[in-house]
């Protein structure tokens, strides 16, 4: 059933494969966020009781989701690699986790920047920004453990181990404004029922949850393909990319 | 039964053989205990001994020194082990090595965080801390220590090939500790109001139960990570 993916264990038809790819996430993602952005911030209307300030909505909550999402990808990628030796997916998780650090760090801060006017403070103690935060951490730590070990095939074991033990973490982060009383405001986007957010809001909203999702992919596949070409610096097929590369 | 040796067997010689060597370096035994006590003074000098303020503050403080403490502790879990070689004879036997994984933090609790119990409410002492949170501290230390061991254990096995793992170390498990933290300082505070605090000690109690079936796994592989 699955004997069609074999061949893109293959460093060199993945690369060709991400060469290919690359260009239509970037195009995407640049059309989405851009439309998205644009219609969130300058033409959706205002919310009653938050005025203009809820627009940081249009980064935040896609940061935020992507934040999970990202880890998810690479926890996936992580499982693959431990379970079935797939270098392809140990160099995709550790091309995910500096991506989604950085992501982590963008929705830790817009949301405070939301947080000053609605909440006056930047920040608070509760369960949904603790759970966050400590995602940054685990970020940062898979990214110190691979960067650690010399060698690599060891260090994306390493690493992987690390990040299964973390998705711990994302359940806690999705239901903690469930779980506990919080100063966060609950989910608006349902998937299954209407959700509690005006159309107009929320159409932008999830076009630029699909662009961040585009954009994590096309920068994940810059970071995938420099990792393949790193770890294959002495084989023919690199060397002859970089010749035809260096002549033009 | 494999070469002679049952599992049951196998888990108490090697449960028997960590003590041993530890009563055998009692500075291993005491240092992280002497730490413990020496953060949680520290507090009172830099904070100011006003009565109410260290009350307030003394579930915190004693936590997170405890937690300090396990971390520090944590560091030799393997380490020996590893430079002498018999963690490889560990990895090679016929014994599942999850159960001989156990037997090791199940050592180093009985060595690090019992001793670390036993002292807390002399430190709560020290802090002032409310009659009726005494319990609680207890209750949460009993539960929460074990379950530092087994997620810290996983950071060092994962560490442990390495030749400066220490700060690492703390990179890595300090987040896993957090949830922990948080709930036991809850209770305590919950005690300290005259509040129930069971459902904390039942969200520690499952943190307990899960590490305990899952983590040995986790340790195991990362240790053969590290061993190679």
């Amino acid at each position: 059933m699955w004997k069609w993916l074999h061949p893109y264990a293959d460093p060199q038809r993945a690369y060709r494969l991400s060469e290919r790819l690359q260009p239509w996430f970037t195009l995407l993602a640049l059309m989405f966020i851009c439309v998205g952005t644009v219609w969130g911030l300058a033409f959706a209307p205002s919310d009653y009781q938050q005025g203009d300030s809820y627009r940081i909505i249009f980064i935040h909550v896609p940061a935020a989701s992507m934040s999970m999402a990202a880890y998810m990808g690479m926890a996936t990628a992580a499982f693959v690699g431990l379970v079935w030796q797939i270098k392809l997916a140990d160099w995709a998780a550790a091309a995910i986790a500096p991506i989604g650090a950085v992501i982590t760090f963008i929705a830790l801060f817009t949301g405070a920047a939301w947080g000053k006017p609605m909440w006056g403070t930047w920040w608070v103690w509760d369960a949904r920004l603790t759970s966050e935060l400590i995602l940054l951490f685990l970020y940062l730590g898979v990214i110190s453990l691979y960067a650690s070990f010399e060698d690599k095939v060891v260090a994306a074991r390493a690493a992987g181990i690390l990040t299964l033990v973390g998705v711990i973490n994302i359940p806690i982060i999705k239901y903690s404004v469930e779980w506990w009383s919080s100063l966060h405001q609950p989910s608006t986007i349902r998937i299954t029922e209407e959700s509690t957010m005006a159309p107009e809001m929320l159409y932008p909203l999830l076009i630029n949850i699909l662009g961040f999702g585009f954009m994590i992919g096309a920068i994940t596949l810059v970071r995938f393909k420099a990792e393949i070409l790193a770890r294959n610096g002495m084989r023919p097929w690199v060397r002859e990319l970089a010749t035809a590369t260096g002549a033009k | 039964m494999l070469r002679g040796i049952g599992y049951t067997q196998a888990f108490f010689t090697l449960l028997l053989r960590d003590l041993k060597i530890a009563v055998r370096h009692r500075g291993d035994i005491f240092n992280p205990l002497l730490f413990f006590i020496m953060v949680v003074t520290l507090f009172p000098l830099g904070i100011g001994p006003e009565p109410q303020m260290l009350a307030r503050i003394a579930p915190g403080v004693i936590w997170v020194a405890a937690l300090l403490a396990s971390m520090l502790s944590l560091e030799r879990l393997f380490k020996a082990d590893f430079s002498d070689g018999s963690l490889e004879q560990m990895l090679l036997s016929p014994q599942p090595l999850s159960l001989m994984v156990l037997a090791k933090v199940l050592a180093h609790w009985l060595l690090t965080g019992v001793p670390l119990i036993i002292m807390a409410p002399l430190l709560g002492l020290l802090l002032n801390l409310e009659t009726q949170s005494y319990a609680a501290l207890i209750a949460t230390l009993v539960l929460g220590t074990p379950v530092l061991s087994l997620l810290g254990a996983i950071g060092v096995a994962l560490t442990v090939g390495l030749r400066k793992g220490g700060v690492l170390l703390s990179l890595l498990i300090l987040p896993l500790y957090i949830p922990v933290l948080i709930f036991a300082t809850s209770a305590i505070d919950a005690a300290g109001m005259n509040l129930p605090y069971d459902g904390q000690l039942a969200i520690i109690g499952a943190m307990l139960a899960g590490s305990l079936t899952l983590a040995p796994f986790a340790i195991g592989a990362s240790l053969r990570v590290s061993t190679n």
